[in-house]
């Protein structure tokens, strides 16, 4: 039994890191339909950015880390207006390849800029603590990881619920053309929904940082596959669907390390994305709609 | 009856054009014209010929986009390497059994993942292949993460050559005949072909198993060109590679396939020592492809007997 509690604590760092990243899938894909493949690699960005503040600047980690979010947010504004606005009316196939592009080319710019090597996340920042509560170790990193993303997605739901902006989102995701009439500016708000999407990436990034001590150019791919199956599994489009998926991924990677092969943690993300788009597509969270000719 | 005739001689003249190519290579190979870092390029252009026109026929023709292809080239190789290796069976019936192994692992994902659309079916093909390499990984008798090793090197040219021509044939004919027309008919609009009395599921599961039967056999003459496999060499990147291939060639052209695979293998041959760049080249390929000409070089374009005809002579 404490065995299964420590597995739930370890797992639910994990699950708030991938409910972070699933967000940004999640956000992008309700208001433009795209699977932004290149998520994963913003948030290695992220990381590197959060690693280049500690060490070159001397910042800590929340400094890091909302410095990274401020990088991060520009980068995806940036992305977005070079590359998915000018596809916004071509097909969907073709848009995904193009995300698949942006992926490929940060991850390879990287590898070219900073070499393929990993780096060790200056542990001097963050010095680590362990905890015993009733027979669990809980170290002060999962507490940070933990709470940060807690705090980050209660603002997220106060931006979508009670500003103009969240109005805004909700109102282009679901229906673009009536969102213009209306007079709200889509352009802007697609903008705000990869600014504050990447924000959440490299926030993501930089725990992921803080978590595992390492990064390296190609660290955003597994993770970011993992938070699409996470978004995929609550309800792709769902705020709320994407935060649930990424905690039950998180808590399913953690058990089946502990309690099964720590080999096959991956293909279980990707048994269960199969399973999910086999039974039901829309995720946990959605809600059927039929095709109209 | 002139017609007839006419249609024999452009055949012959084929067959002759075909087979001069063949024989040139060959002799260059026997004298040693051609060098051991030439042969590699060589062997990987028709490798990647083979992958581009076979996943053509999935992403381009039946417009289901597929980002699995290598995982079904792992399957063809493993499973060959299997039969020549370790069973010591003759080379002929390693491919069989790469292409058979690769066609039934095609039809056991085909069936469930083709009823998903667009995007949801990339990403589960996506992880199919991902969890064909981490089933691979964790095999002790395929060798797990160190994969299989002093393979013997049986691919030889006209084995490559063979096998080039063989899955250009299949897979231009097949989409000349009816079942192609059908399986057009599925990317240009699914629901108005299921009106027409299609079938379209059943076409979408034989686009599939052809295209990864192939690639099978891509992965065949592979393991046994290159000595050694392991489960990373058949990872998404790979996937990514054939794709960047299909699309610059233009989705829905066999020839556009096989001239983006050779240009691809050139640029792959250039740019041997800086990996770094030829992915970063690739991937400027992917997004400007993308943004300026969606369709590809080639669009649904095709090099035919015509096309030269009509340059050659001035006249349709």
């Amino acid at each position: 039994m404490i065995e299964f509690i420590q597995q739930l604590v370890n797992g639910l760092s994990l699950g708030a890191i991938y409910a972070l990243i699933a967000l940004g899938y999640t956000m992008v894909y309700g208001i433009i339909k795209l699977i932004n493949f290149a998520h994963g690699d913003v948030m290695m960005v992220g990381a590197y950015v959060g690693f280049f503040s500690i060490t070159l600047f001397g910042t800590n980690i929340l400094a890091a880390m909302l410095l990274a979010m401020l990088f991060c947010a520009i980068f995806g504004v940036i992305i977005e207006k070079v590359a998915y606005r000018p596809l916004r009316n071509s097909t969907r196939i073709a848009a995904l390849i193009t995300a698949i592009g942006v992926s490929l080319f940060l991850e390879y710019i990287t590898i070219f800029i900073l070499g393929p090597a990993q780096k060790v996340f200056p542990s001097s920042a963050f010095p680590i603590t362990e905890y015993h509560i009733a027979g669990i170790s809980i170290l002060n990193k999962n507490i940070f990881v933990f709470i940060s993303a807690v705090v980050l997605m209660l603002i997220l739901q106060y931006i979508i619920k009670w500003t103009k902006t969240g109005k805004a989102m909700r109102a282009v995701s679901l229906d673009m053309e009536a969102a213009v009439l209306m007079g709200i500016s889509v352009d802007k708000t697609i903008s705000i929904t990869f600014a504050i999407g990447s924000a959440l990436a490299a926030a993501a990034g930089v725990m992921v940082g803080v978590y595992y001590n390492t990064i390296n150019p190609l660290m955003g791919i597994i993770p970011g596959l993992k938070a699409f199956v996470a978004a995929v599994l609550g309800g792709i489009g769902i705020i709320p669907g994407a935060m649930v998926g990424g905690f039950v991924m998180g808590l399913l990677e953690t058990m089946v390390s502990g309690y099964g092969n720590s080999l096959y943690r991956d293909a279980v993300a990707f048994g269960v994305l199969i399973l999910i788009l086999l039974i039901k597509p829309t995720g946990l969270f959605g809600k059927n709609t039929g095709e109209k000719v | 009856m002139h017609e007839k005739k006419k249609t024999w001689l452009t055949f012959l003249f084929e067959v002759i054009v075909l087979a001069v190519l063949f024989t040139i290579v060959q002799y260059a190979i026997t004298v040693g014209l051609i060098n051991q870092s030439y042969h590699i390029n060589i062997t990987s252009m028709c490798i990647n010929i083979i992958l581009a026109v076979s996943l053509n026929l999935i992403n381009g023709f039946t417009g289901q986009l597929s980002l699995g292809h290598a995982g079904f080239m792992a399957v063809g190789a493993y499973a060959s390497v299997i039969m020549t290796n370790n069973l010591g069976m003759p080379f002929i019936v390693g491919i069989l059994a790469g292409c058979l192994a690769a066609g039934i692992a095609g039809f056991l994902i085909g069936v469930p993942t083709l009823r998903l659309k667009g995007d949801y079916l990339a990403i589960a093909t996506l992880g199919f292949g991902e969890i064909i390499r981490v089933v691979l990984q964790n095999i002790d008798y395929v060798g797990g993460p160190a994969g299989m090793v002093g393979i013997t090197r049986l691919t030889s040219w006209p084995w490559l050559y063979a096998s080039t021509i063989v899955t250009i044939l299949v897979i231009v004919n097949l989409i000349n005949s009816s079942y192609g027309r059908a399986i057009i008919s599925v990317r240009e609009d699914e629901i108005a072909s299921e009106l027409m009395g299609i079938n379209t599921t059943s076409y979408k599961v034989l686009a599939f198993v052809v295209g990864a039967m192939f690639a099978g056999l891509a992965g065949v003459l592979y393991a046994h060109f290159f000595y050694i496999i392991k489960p990373e060499t058949f990872g998404f990147l790979k996937s990514f590679d054939i794709v960047v291939m299909v699309v610059l060639g233009g989705l829905g052209s066999t020839t556009g396939a096989v001239i983006a695979a050779i240009f691809i293998t050139f640029l792959t041959f250039a740019l041997q020592k800086y990996a770094a760049v030829r992915m970063i080249i690739y991937s400027l390929i992917l997004i400007i492809v993308m943004i300026y000409r969606p369709q590809g070089v080639m669009g649904s374009k095709e090099l035919t007997r015509k096309t030269f005809a009509r340059i050659w002579g001035g006249k349709k």
